[in-house]
């Protein structure tokens, strides 16, 4: 028996394609599957996470709908998937969050930005009227410590709440702990990941409704997965500047933290926007439309994140300024606290499958 | 009605049609194909396939060792027992190791060898994602070309006079149209989903056999050309059968529901006596046959038994075995005889002489005293659970076709050439395998005729 219908859904495809094995050479799913003769909750929570979506099982199908057989992987996978990260999620009671996730996360984002805009109006008369283009104009209207802290905060918590999850998804599936410490599969998982080797279907891309496979996904999804690392170093870099080198922000334009910050918030707009709209040009019979409100918002927020940084960059010796920050720094705090309950863990999970299958390729080569 | 016009139709839309409408295409005419399924169940069996047999002089990256043509030429010889045209067999090897690359170029992609084929990994590539994938890149590349192509799209008559065909007529479910071509490739397979033509050869039984393909093959068009003064070649009562899971749906079932545990048990009829060898050779060599020895016993049912150490020695079906704590039980469940099976079973059991079990050899576990005796692998059946598989027979592909020569163009039956009309795939495939069959040859056979079909159909056109 399994937990959920999807589960059970899941055994019963994974029984039909274990009996044809056409697709092991399309992505890490069928291999895993195969080595394999049934398939319990775990193993499936594992395949699941496993799949990148890519489409090309469900076209190359000859048992998908109308065939009686009904064979459709990509769908029932990524039920199975999101599924699976509410039951992951730590603390369990916030699980909630991933249903409705679009509406959750607007609330989180307004309630934020709010916050941060009482405090700033709190904090001061003085605030609001210092010329913008003074030094360190920012820690004037919030002081770095407050800010650090605030944000610190929000980071170790996310951080926490992402390391207990992916602690539940370990124990599920029922892999040693020992595997995530050994350096080959993790390397290989690096690889793929890095890489989105199991995106390109096979080698001619993602699957659409024009039959027309094409690259798009992958491009759009580098773009939006290098441009977030680069914010991240953005924001490291200037963590280092401040503490190490006592240099204090804002930076002028051609400093690291800033050109780091602008080209990774030039893909984080153009990253997400692709992808969303790759995403509608998918062959609607394999997604999973009850959860698209995830994906909407996670796109919306990275896009959000990356809109008002750099127009608190380009605006930042105006008026404006201040709003401009409460707004950024409203919407960076809700994308934190918010993090472990959205799209974003599609890549923790999809890693650590990707770190267990080259594990399972090692010992059973 | 309506009307149109073209310089090659190309009737059936699987790999042979779609070879034939790539090479036509490239070769400078317009080429329309028509497909009697919907667009889903569109190139017949192909969507089952899964590789090709081509010969090779060296590995590939795919292939793990050369596979000359007097080694593919001595494996059609031995499979077909030498019913094969030489002059087209010969033609089709060589032909085979140019399609290696060809239809690489018109976007088909291989692999190795898939998970429990090893024993083809020298001789057949794998379409990469299988055969439906391999027609959705033919597909592609002929739009691409600009082909057109027209789904729920059948036959029903053609203005064929004197090996010369002026036009189709197609019925389609808006309407009919009349379809003028300055050639015409056949390309529409074979007749194993008629069943009524299955009883011709078969008798009554043949209501019990089930369809492993596409339920579009009803052979219209193979009938049709007959009937109007083409050749024909192959055995029409043959057909190529192999024993499946009797659960399977009438048609469409494929790769899924066969069965390769036969070797590791015995096999009953549904009067619970054994009827043939079951370990007479090694599984790939045999499994073609039992579709026959099925469809021989009474209703046209048989029943695979085995035992729990057997369970996971052979690749997984989609329907789980009947499983149960003693043979009687079993014999409940499959309603067969409680004490027939009984005997059957101890009297096997009692005849299993001491060998060293290897399923990947000939080995030395045989029966002795035993009629039909079980000449390797023989294990007693002793170790709870029990298990059963219900089997019918499974028809792939029928043989009788239509006669053509080296460029694909039909013969009619008074001997003469036909003018405009050639034929690849399945429903000229009797010309090289009159009987038998060897993994990856039909798809061959589809890719190589059918651009030879295509080609010829459209140099013919240009004139």
């Amino acid at each position: 028996m399994h937990a959920s219908d999807a589960l059970t859904e899941a055994d019963r495809l994974m029984t039909v394609c274990n009996s044809c094995r056409y697709c092991e050479g399309l992505c890490a799913v069928f291999p895993a599957m195969e080595m394999r003769r049934s398939f319990g909750d775990g193993d499936l929570n594992y395949l699941a996470n496993l799949c990148h979506a890519c489409g090309a099982c469900y076209v190359d199908c000859q048992f998908s709908p109308p065939h009686e057989f009904n064979v459709n992987v990509p769908k029932t996978l990524a039920i199975v998937r999101a599924e699976s990260w509410e039951l992951y999620a730590w603390p369990g009671f916030l699980a909630g969050l991933f249903r409705r996730n679009g509406v959750a996360i607007a609330l989180i984002t307004a309630i934020s930005v709010a916050a941060f805009l009482f405090l700033f109006m709190r904090a001061g008369d003085v605030a609001m009227v210092i010329p913008a283009d003074a030094p360190a104009s920012f820690y004037r209207i919030m002081p770095h410590n407050v800010m650090a802290g605030l944000f610190g905060g929000a980071f170790a918590f996310a951080l926490l709440a992402l390391v207990m999850s992916l602690r539940n998804f370990w124990l599920d599936i029922g892999e040693p702990v020992t595997t995530l410490a050994a350096p080959k599969p993790l390397w290989q998982a690096i690889r793929d990941a890095s890489t989105l080797r199991y995106l390109d279907g096979g080698g001619v891309g993602c699957f659409n409704a024009d039959e027309r496979p094409d690259d798009r996904r992958r491009f759009y999804h580098h773009l939006t997965f290098y441009g977030f690392l680069l914010c991240f170093a953005a924001t490291s870099v200037g963590t280092l500047y401040h503490y190490l080198l006592g240099r204090e922000a804002p930076y002028p334009l051609w400093d690291l933290p800033v050109v780091l910050g602008t080209l990774g918030g030039v893909g984080l707009i153009v990253g997400p926007i692709g992808l969303a709209r790759a995403k509608r040009q998918r062959l609607p019979d394999m997604v999973d439309k009850s959860r698209s409100g995830m994906d909407v918002a996670f796109i919306l927020m990275l896009v959000l994140t990356s809109v008002s940084g750099l127009a608190l960059l380009a605006l930042r010796s105006t008026p404006a300024m201040s709003g401009l920050l409460a707004l950024h720094l409203g919407i960076v705090f809700a994308l934190f606290v918010t993090l472990p309950y959205s799209r974003f863990v599609h890549g923790l999970y999809r890693f650590a499958a990707l770190v267990r299958y080259a594990r399972e390729r090692e010992v059973h080569r | 009605m309506t009307h149109a016009s073209v310089d090659v139709l190309v009737i059936g839309g699987g790999n042979a049609g779609l070879c034939a409408a790539i090479a036509a295409r490239r070769a400078g005419a317009s080429v329309h194909v028509v497909e009697a399924a919907p667009k889903f169940y569109r190139g017949g069996n192909t969507r089952h396939t899964r590789n090709m047999r081509c010969a090779h002089d060296s590995a590939t990256e795919i292939l793990s060792g050369p596979y000359t043509e007097a080694e593919f030429y001595e494996d059609l010889l031995r499979v077909t027992q030498g019913n094969t045209n030489e002059d087209l067999a010969r033609l089709m090897i060589r032909e085979s190791k140019d399609i290696l690359n060809w239809i690489v170029d018109q976007g088909v992609r291989w692999q190795p060898s898939l998970g429990g084929t090893l024993s083809l990994g020298r001789t057949n590539s794998f379409f990469l994602g299988g055969g439906r994938a391999m027609l959705n890149a033919l597909y592609l590349t002929a739009e691409k070309l600009g082909v057109t192509f027209a789904y729920d799209s059948e036959v029903v008559d053609l203005e064929l006079e004197g090996g010369y065909c002026r036009a189709a007529i197609i019925k389609q479910p808006d309407g009919s149209q009349r379809i003028e071509a300055k050639a015409v490739v056949a390309a529409a397979g074979g007749f194993e989903a008629n069943i009524d033509w299955l009883k011709e050869a078969w008798g009554p039984s043949a209501e019990n056999f089930l369809i492993r393909g596409t339920p579009y093959n009803r052979g219209t068009l193979l009938k049709m050309l007959i009937d109007k003064g083409v050749a024909e070649v192959g055995d029409p009562t043959q057909c190529h059968a192999v024993a499946i899971d009797a659960r399977a749906p009438k048609f469409d079932g494929g790769i899924i529901t066969r069965l390769d545990c036969v070797v590791f048990g015995i096999v009953v009829n549904n009067r619970a006596e054994r009827f043939y060898d079951e370990g007479e050779d090694i599984w790939p060599k045999r499994y073609a046959i039992w579709g026959r020895l099925v469809a021989q016993q009474p209703d046209q049912i048989a029943y695979i038994l085995f035992d729990a150490p057997s369970l996971n020695l052979f690749m997984p079906s989609l329907f789980p075995p009947i499983e149960a704590p003693t043979i009687p039980a079993l014999a409940e469940k499959l309603g067969l005889d409680s004490a027939g099976l009984e005997a059957t079973v101890s009297a096997f059991n009692t005849a299993v002489r001491p060998g060293t079990f290897d399923d990947k050899v000939l080995d030395d576990c045989r029966t002795e005293g035993l009629t039909p005796p079980k000449s390797h692998w023989a294990r007693k059946i002793e170790t709870a659970p029990f298990y059963a598989y219900p089997v019918r027979p499974g028809i792939t592909f029928t043989y009788l076709g239509v006669r053509v020569d080296g460029d694909a163009r039909m013969q009619m039956a008074d001997g003469k050439a036909a003018e405009n009309l050639f034929a690849a795939g399945e429903i000229m495939a009797g010309n090289v395998l009159g009987r038998g069959y060897a993994a990856g040859i039909g798809m061959t056979i589809g890719s190589v005729f059918g651009r030879i079909a295509g080609r010829e159909a459209a140099s013919h056109a240009r004139q």
